[in-house]
């Protein structure tokens, strides 16, 4: 079996944001980046199904030329091969723009699945691999917790809200969006590193696509929330601003 | 094309936070508001709301959800009605085929919105990015029709406008081929009872990722024991199997709104905040000021929770006496 898998990177989880001098986007320049952590759920699981499966992993990935280090460790934790789509800007397109370059990327390949994160940290629209499917022409189900192959087809496990989950059912080839936590993550070994360095990153531009970066949702400017609420913050050392909380909780809250 | 859209979502309550934003919008831009029920016959309570008309789309082929036949089914009915906005709430099944929906029209869902505002005729849509870290302002594009989802909680159903006389309702016969329908679901099932009920905790102490490893959960359980407090968590904390799904609060695990909740290592993406922000008082503990979690705290201490909360424990022993 053939799986894609779909990777974005990200601002690493505790980066300090800054607003950009346009308005439009964040300073990038002193921000560490990672794997979107849903989407290291679905390599995880690409990888798995392979174990199980046998055939090929490929790791796919929309961004800019640093996005190489985030390909790397895919490749390190086991993915056979990589496609990147080297695009400085990506992040002023919308989901529709980029799901059509990693559709047109996806469609040479042939793949039997593709598999993605239910969401990026960053953007969360939520939505490219749904989109994907749509483009494709491939069925799609989304918030996956179990992916199970059958003959021609998957049947997987969905997560619903409030507690309820979902068996499913689809032909092959399809897309899934998989929930994050479903499993352990592998690190990569010493081995995986070493491998990934002769493993093949092939490189594409939207030019050689054919996909023009048009977008039909623009972003007007980011800015900070407003608070709806004011939030008293108690100061001083651990032991000031612990006996500073309780006695509030004592005597106006009164829950102690 | 003209008018407000609203996809109704029958089992889920939020649904009428959207009828509110719908007529709040329809009556900002003086275009008249409909709803559309796929998958059913009857309008339910939702013919009490002021609307110009209720689609209701009912088909063997809708009777149990999949991607495939809602796609279809609304994409028909759009093209009648021709609404200039779609809107949805955003619940995960809007989320598994409203994207789809959106591309059938070249447009991309504006998903998890939390508010618009109205400028020279055009609507700003205002939707989180980093986890709610930030806010973008966002500009529809192209002829439309626009699509927008509604995060949980942004709107009031309260808010939602009654109406005189029931809305007109037209029973819109959608042309669905069952066999065009790719996935095959079967019957919704849920793992377990749940042997705690969060909801009858009057005080309740919850820890996220910063806590770091299993091991440390206990200080957080030593906390919520000397406060007498429930112990729960956020998503993360039950992934990893540190505690048990049942003490999960947010979008995926329980609703409460105790008198107190304490959040320690808790940054507050909007998946935990909607289960708890109803809470009378919020107390937050995290080593980042800028955490959403801030945005719905009425106490908070920014610091390390590893010397917080055993300072905590300790006045807390003391106030008791």
């Amino acid at each position: 079996m053939k799986v894609i898998v779909a990777i974005k990177q990200v601002p690493a989880r505790d980066s300090q944001l800054r607003i950009d001098g346009a308005g439009k986007w964040i300073e990038s320049s002193d921000l560490t980046f990672e794997i979107n952590e849903p989407d290291a759920y679905a390599l995880e699981a690409a990888l798995q199904l392979k174990e199980k499966n046998g055939g090929e992993v490929v790791a796919l990935c929309a961004g800019p030329a640093g996005a190489a280090q985030t390909i790397r460790e895919a490749l390190a934790k086991g993915a056979d091969r990589a496609l990147h789509i080297e695009e400085e800007k990506l992040y002023s397109c919308d989901t529709l723009a980029v799901a059509r370059l990693l559709a047109k990327a996806c469609a040479a390949e042939n793949p039997d699945l593709i598999l993605t994160g239910l969401q990026s940290d960053d953007l969360g629209y939520g939505q490219t691999g749904v989109v994907m499917a749509e483009l494709l022409g491939v069925p799609h189900a989304t918030l996956i917790m179990e992916v199970e192959k059958k003959d021609g087809s998957i049947r997987v496990k969905r997560e619903l809200e409030d507690g309820w989950f979902q068996h499913v059912e689809m032909p092959l080839p399809a897309v899934l969006t998989i929930q994050s936590g479903i499993s352990k993550l592998r690190y990569a070994t010493l081995m995986g590193i070493k491998k990934a360095k002769s493993k093949e990153i092939k490189r594409l531009t939207a030019g050689e696509l054919g996909v023009p970066l048009q977008s039909t949702v623009t972003v007007e400017k980011i800015h900070a929330p407003q608070k709806n609420k004011q939030t008293q913050l108690f100061e001083g050392s651990a032991k000031e601003a612990a006996a500073k909380l309780v006695e509030k909780l004592k005597f106006e809250v009164r829950v102690i | 094309m003209s008018g407000v859209l609203v996809v109704f979502e029958p089992a889920n309550r939020i649904s009428y936070e959207t009828v509110a934003a719908a007529q709040e919008l329809g009556s900002a831009l003086g275009i008249p508001v409909s709803a559309a029920i796929p998958g059913s016959d009857s309008t339910g309570d939702l013919a009490s709301k002021k609307l110009e008309k209720i689609y209701t789309i009912d088909h063997p082929a809708l009777k149990m959800y999949t991607p495939d036949g809602f796609t279809a089914a609304l994409e028909q009915l759009i093209r009648h009605a021709s609404p200039q906005y779609v809107l949805f709430p955003h619940t995960y099944q809007v989320r598994d085929y409203a994207p789809k929906l959106a591309t059938r029209f070249n447009q991309v869902l504006v998903s998890d919105t939390i508010s618009f505002r109205v400028e020279g005729g055009a609507v700003i849509l205002v939707r989180q990015l980093f986890q709610g870290k930030l806010n973008a302002d966002v500009r529809p594009g192209g002829d439309g029709p626009y699509f927008v989802s509604l995060q949980a909680g942004a709107f009031r159903a309260d808010k939602a406008i009654a109406a005189d006389t029931p809305a007109p309702v037209e029973a819109f016969s959608a042309n669905l081929d069952a066999s065009k329908v790719r996935s095959k679901p079967e019957e919704p099932f849920r793992e377990s009872q749940r042997a705690v009920d969060l909801n009858a905790a009057d005080v309740i102490v919850s820890v996220g990722r910063g806590i770091r490893e299993k091991e440390n959960i206990a200080l957080v359980a030593a906390l919520a024991q000397a406060m007498g407090a429930e112990l729960a968590a956020s998503r993360p904390i039950c992934d990893n199997g540190w505690l048990p799904m049942e003490r999960q609060v947010g979008s995926s695990g329980q609703t409460v709104s105790p008198k107190l909740y304490l959040a320690v290592g808790i940054s507050g993406a909007i998946q935990h905040l909607v289960g708890m922000k109803g809470a009378k008082t919020i107390v937050a503990i995290n080593k980042d000021a800028n955490a959403p979690i801030f945005e719905v705290a009425d106490y908070g201490i920014v610091g390390d929770l590893f010397e917080v909360v055993p300072a905590l424990v300790e006045e807390i022993k003391k106030a008791k006496g």
